[in-house]
């Protein structure tokens, strides 16, 4: 039934959103799986999409369309942005690859710029942000300000991207305390506040004191504040949800791309076929302000930051152990990117059993 | 022990909302119509309340607001369905992507506001009791207000006069409009008390669950509701129960995952659903009993002769 009710709504939204365009502005387009005040991820898009407006100004027009449902709606919404004459389309959710792609081959004078995939083509883009960077520094800082030494994850779904971000974290909290320990709770879904509360919850219960989560709601975020313990801002600064809980949040900052991007497609020097993974240095990614934390804490992850960004520290440098103490790193090794896409394995020191 | 009355008001919070948005719809199909709405008058009631309360600073009217735009919104479904006799299971669907649009606008500039919670009740002494103190003491107001919905629709229907005459326009509206009762005029009253209920379970997720505005953040409960009706066979009590089962099934899966206790978390998320699926085949499995709990003129529209 639910299904049915997004379809229906998704034509909906189509129908509000293609209006009268004109014609001789270059058109950019963004096909959102959420909304665009959801106060995480597609929130972040379109933080993006209008960075990107306000610096082109008027030689663009950017549209985007938001609750586009992955799957053959998708592919319906983005064929109609192709046909309506855009000129570059930027789809912003994973499960939007087979539809990217397969419209991409239908129109191959569109440009189409796919989030977080890896299947590219002659006029397919992918790019992505190297998350883990963050996770690593907020791993670390959960390191020296955790009391219990056992930390807690909720997590959406089981796929690299997550598994990555969960082995980034504990990498990072255990180059400051050895024998660091991380909870992990599936709560099998991107968005639902309720249900990501309530696994802070019970993880709370169990006895960890600070928790950090791959979902995007603010939901985690209040119980964090609400019991007085620390916690993670995810995609977006979430302060205004956790005032004294907050230690700083992930924020994702892809205005500069859209902006680079859409200029390269509006003077020909737009290359398809690439694969963008973009990380701290180049500003895809930023860290909101480090608070509610001591200064030494302060400075230890500041100090970090500045080496991720020179290139001096990644954060995957053996040695690291897998889960059942195999080695995965060996000193001074550091992880391939091919490796990391594809993780499907914990690292030492995860209390609990990765889906498979 | 602490940690038994944490998770125990864990479930009692996840199962409010469930409960009193089945109980309103519960009545609702007693009187013979099926509203499939719960879920968009849930997240108009949970926006509603949400912006009620920054507006006025006071959750109360907070929740006041909530149950009117719930009854408001339900009203429209009432006209249109009731009045102009429309198809009520294409007219609730509408109203659930109405009420997801909706909430989506009017709560657009509320987005990311930090809300104010609802009150827990404090009794100096008795709400420190060690293990029950706060379970049964130090809830919020909504929790005993579901308690107490329970109780009185419980009541209502089956040791009251009104409550005889809403189950029979339920079972057969054409005899009960040929008795002289007006059909139209209690379906309405019973549309508008489920609307009311389900504004209510959106404010106490806006208000009490986490007190926060984001867009769809109902995320599917009103459906569950509706199966929750479906599930306690139109009875007031099993919705109670049904409700807390779900809570405890949902909440102790969460449990056993940060536990660690390596069972794969998809089967873990998928059990309150197959707790569902199972207590459904259970008490089904006599077909007769089941037959005669469900509303006969359910969903069918009533156009009365004149």
């Amino acid at each position: 039934m639910k299904k049915i009710v997004f379809a229906l709504a998704a034509t909906l939204t189509m129908t509000a959103a293609t209006g009268a365009m004109a014609e001789d502005k270059f058109k950019a387009c963004f096909i959102y799986v959420g909304s665009k005040t959801d106060g995480g991820w597609t929130q972040a898009h379109e933080v993006g999409r209008q960075y990107a407006q306000d610096k082109l100004g008027d030689k663009v027009e950017t549209v985007a369309l938001e609750n586009v449902p992955e799957g053959p709606d998708a592919e319906r919404a983005i064929e109609r942005f192709a046909r309506s004459g855009c000129g570059i389309i930027f789809t912003t959710s994973f499960g939007f690859m087979d539809s990217t792609i397969a419209v991409a081959e239908k129109f191959p004078d569109v440009k189409f710029e796919h989030a977080t995939g890896y299947k590219t083509a002659p006029n397919v883009t992918t790019y992505n942000s190297r998350f883990y960077e963050g996770r690593y520094i907020i791993g670390q800082i959960a390191g020296k300000m955790s009391k219990t030494g056992v930390a807690g994850y909720i997590a959406s779904f089981p796929i690299p991207e997550v598994v990555m971000g969960i082995n980034g974290f504990l990498t990072g909290a255990r180059s400051v305390n050895p024998d660091f320990k991380l909870k992990v709770v599936w709560v099998n879904s991107w968005f639902d506040a309720g249900k990501e509360a309530d696994a802070a919850k019970a993880l709370i219960d169990q006895g960890v004191d600070i928790i950090t989560q791959h979902t995007d709601s603010t939901g985690p975020m209040q119980v964090a504040e609400e019991r007085g313990i620390k916690a993670f801002g995810q995609a977006f600064d979430q302060i205004t949800a956790g005032p004294n809980s907050q230690l700083t949040a992930i924020v994702d900052t892809w205005g500069p791309y859209y902006e680079k991007q859409i200029k390269a497609a509006m003077d020909g020097t737009w290359k398809g076929g690439q694969s963008t993974w973009d990380g701290l240095k180049d500003g895809i990614l930023a860290m909101a302000p480090y608070t509610n934390m001591p200064d030494d804490v302060k400075a230890m992850a500041e100090e970090t930051q500045a080496k991720i960004e020179s290139g001096e520290l990644h954060p995957f440098t053996g040695p690291i152990n897998k889960q059942d103490g195999s080695v995965w790193l060996k000193e001074g090794e550091t992880s391939d990117d091919g490796t990391l896409l594809g993780m499907n394995f914990y690292v030492e020191g995860v209390d609990d059993k990765l889906p498979q | 022990m602490d940690i038994a009355q944490n998770i125990l008001l864990t479930i009692m919070t996840a199962a409010t909302p469930l409960l009193i948005a089945a109980i309103g719809e519960l009545v609702v199909e007693r009187s013979g119509v099926l509203n499939l709405g719960v879920e968009g008058m849930m997240v108009i009631g949970a926006v509603c309340g949400f912006a009620a309360t920054l507006l006025t600073g006071s959750p109360w009217l907070g929740m006041l607001a909530a149950i009117v735009a719930g009854a408001l919104i339900s009203l429209l479904f009432g006209v249109l369905t009731l009045s102009l006799a429309a198809n009520q299971v294409a007219t609730g669907l509408s109203l659930t992507l109405l009420g997801l649009g909706l909430s989506g606008m009017i709560g657009e500039s509320f987005v990311g506001s930090a809300g104010i919670k609802l009150p827990s009740l404090s009794i100096p002494g008795l709400s420190e009791i060690p293990l029950v103190g706060r379970l049964v003491f130090g809830q919020d107001p909504i929790f005993y207000l579901s308690l107490l919905l329970t109780f009185g629709v419980a009541w209502f229907l089956f040791r009251t006069r009104a409550g005889l005459t809403l189950r029979a326009i339920g079972d057969n509206h054409a005899s009960a409009h040929a008795l002289g009762i007006d059909v139209i005029r209690i379906r309405y009253l019973a549309v508008m008390f489920g609307g009311a209920c389900a504004g209510l379970a959106g404010a106490h997720l806006s208000l009490v669950y986490t007190p926060q505005w984001v867009e769809n953040m109902t995320a599917g409960r009103g459906w569950i509701a509706l199966a929750l009706v479906v599930f306690a066979s139109w009875r007031p009590w099993r919705v109670l129960g049904g409700a807390y089962l779900f809570g405890a099934v949902s909440i102790g899966q969460l449990h056993a995952q940060a536990l660690g206790i390596g069972v794969p978390s998809q089967f873990l998320s998928a059990l309150p659903y197959l707790a569902t699926v199972v207590v459904l085949v259970i008490i089904s499995r006599d077909r007769r009993l089941t037959l005669m709990n469900t509303p006969a003129s359910l969903g069918q529209p009533f156009v009365p002769d004149r």
